[in-house]
């Protein structure tokens, strides 16, 4: 049983110039959502800044791709093919990456959660309970997209998961921590949005004069610990 | 007057703005390796234009310019200087007299700059000469209003706002005016070919789907932004609904539930769960960033390797092409 990672890594155009690395498992074809794919792609990602650096624009991580955009000026997508398939085969399955364990607060409430309800008459529990699934869980920073600073956490209790709402709110607020299907995220900065909201945190994801810029990075770690509204105020946090 | 050139102190003074127009932005070539904070690239929409525009005045092409969609900016000069204009003819004029885009000309302070609106295309650029000082962003000046960042307060051009620019040192008081060849300059259609990469999730994609696409002529929906064209036509469908979110590049066509594709450009979001077919060529994502409602444009498949000889023809008769001295 020797199979090793990089067998696992599918090699695609994307673009003129971007090149797409899926991993998946050994047995599925399909891609999932695992810890570990997701820190394989940490490693992949880490591998391409340190080596390829003259070659690469920029890269996307995500769940179980990246995202590799090159400068024609460098290198062509031939040579660069050639280039991440020798530099992948340093992957290993042992040396994930931890991350860091990052604790958020949040003031779970009717109030700061405007779905709250909603989530526990859908899950048929009371919202004691959904309160305490979402804190349960210690959750995985996958991908930052979408919008600056918001970084999807996975994954959420399946009793708590929850569909996007049918018609997205055209103002959702800074801090509103939320869920979409068993995804959860906190808004970084007042938005539109389509996620159900459980409660407000006060802290900062995305502030460009602070230092780091953002609270996690991807293959980080993340659990919500409850606060009271006073507590909450207290760091900051502000009602909508 | 006197009070717009009043303080002669360095980076403080340069163009008044007297009309914001539409939507009038302030871009560099587009803000690189900020992706993991979830920035996305920004930049111009149409970068040969804004290339060209830098060049005519003798910048670096890097060099920060205004990027005015739709039209309608009006500029007061605090400093004598050296600009030029490229990209969609929108109607050009200073102090009220008729002038010509693709090519640098000196104004002087007090003069009053102003934009019409273009009869085809949508887009153009104003470089100064020193390029315009703005403070970086994340490693650009570019602005993306929906994520507050670059430009000034991360915001478009606004009445009263000033854009300061380098004060050049006059040598003999003769300030180099140059002018693109008119073989050169790209003319503007209503129509545009899309050559396009078959990429991503084109394996989701049958033989006759991929037909229909590259058989049928598309028009440009009312939603069309520095995001990206959302385009109708002959409906394509993938096999499957969603893929697990990952990143897109630029011109990455996504194909969501109703079938209608949409190409992705510089403000695009990050990462995204569509299907995507595959990817326009940059060059042509430019040319598609000059249409507008109602135009037209057909898809037509191209290999990496084919490609790839455009983009670097293209650089190769960029940087062959020989300004003429006016």
């Amino acid at each position: 049983m020797s199979t090793h990672i990089s067998d696992s890594i599918r090699l695609e155009v994307a673009g003129e110039n971007a090149l797409i690395l899926y991993f998946s498992d050994h047995e599925k074809t399909t891609a999932v959502i695992t810890p570990e794919i997701s820190s394989q792609v940490q490693q992949a990602e880490q591998l391409i800044r340190q080596h390829l650096s003259a070659e690469i624009v920029d890269v996307i991580p995500s769940y179980a791709s990246i995202l590799v955009v090159f400068s024609l000026l460098e290198i062509d997508h031939h040579h660069l093919r050639n280039k991440l398939k020798k530099l992948l085969k340093q992957c290993d399955s042992k040396s994930g990456n931890q991350g860091l364990l990052i604790e958020l607060p949040v003031y779970y409430s009717l109030e700061s959660g405007i779905d709250l309800a909603r989530i526990a008459k859908h899950a048929k529990l009371s919202v004691e309970q959904v309160i305490a699934l979402h804190q349960a869980q210690e959750y995985r920073v996958y991908a930052i997209g979408f919008a600056p600073g918001f970084a999807y956490l996975g994954e959420v209790d399946e009793r708590i998961a929850m569909p996007r709402l049918a018609t997205p709110r055209l103002k959702v607020p800074k801090g509103a921590v939320a869920i979409a299907d068993r995804q959860t995220a906190v808004y970084p900065a007042e938005s539109p949005g389509g996620w159900n909201i459980l409660g407000l945190c006060p802290v900062d994801m995305f502030n460009p004069q602070a230092e780091p810029i953002m609270s996690v990075a991807v293959g980080d770690r993340v659990k919500f610990v409850a606060i009271d509204k006073q507590q909450y105020v207290k760091l900051g946090g502000k009602l909508p | 007057m006197s009070q717009v050139i009043a303080k002669a102190s360095n980076n403080t003074l340069g163009f008044l703005v007297t009309n914001a127009g539409v939507l009038s932005l302030v871009q560099d070539s587009g803000r690189y390796g900020a992706f993991n904070l979830g920035l996305t690239n920004g930049g111009p929409a149409d970068s040969l234009a804004f290339y060209w525009a830098n060049r005519l005045c003798g910048n670096e092409l890097n060099s920060t310019a205004i990027e005015i969609n739709l039209g309608g900016l009006q500029l007061t000069a605090q400093v004598d200087c050296v600009i030029a204009v490229t990209g969609a003819p929108m109607a050009l004029t200073i102090n009220g007299q008729q002038k010509s885009l693709w090519q640098s000309f000196s104004v002087k302070a007090g003069d009053n700059i102003c934009l019409g609106y273009a009869p085809v295309g949508v887009r153009c650029y104003l470089a100064v000469a020193g390029g315009f000082v703005i403070k970086e962003n994340f490693g650009s000046t570019s602005t993306v209003c929906r994520e507050s960042v670059g430009g000034l307060n991360g915001e478009k051009l606004a009445v009263n706002d000033v854009l300061p620019c380098q004060v050049i040192a006059k040598s003999g008081n003769k300030l180099i005016q140059l002018m693109l060849p008119e073989r050169e300059q790209p003319q503007y259609a209503n129509e545009v070919l899309l050559h396009t990469v078959l990429s991503y999730q084109q394996q989701h994609f049958s033989a006759i789907e991929k037909r229909l696409l590259f058989a049928n002529e598309y028009h440009v929906s009312k939603h069309w932004d520095r995001m990206g064209y959302r385009l109708q036509g002959r409906a394509i469908k993938p096999d499957i609904k969603g893929i697990l979110s990952e990143g897109i590049c630029y011109g990455a066509v996504q194909v969501p539930a109703d079938g209608q594709p949409i190409v992705l450009l510089n403000d695009r979001q990050t990462i995204g769960g569509y299907p995507k077919i595959g990817a326009v060529i940059s060059q042509d994502c430019a040319k598609l960033a000059q249409l507008r409602e109602g135009d037209s444009v057909r898809f037509e498949p191209i290999s990496m390797s084919k490609a790839d000889n455009i983009f670097h023809l293209n650089l190769n008769r960029f940087n062959q092409t020989q300004l003429i001295s006016l």
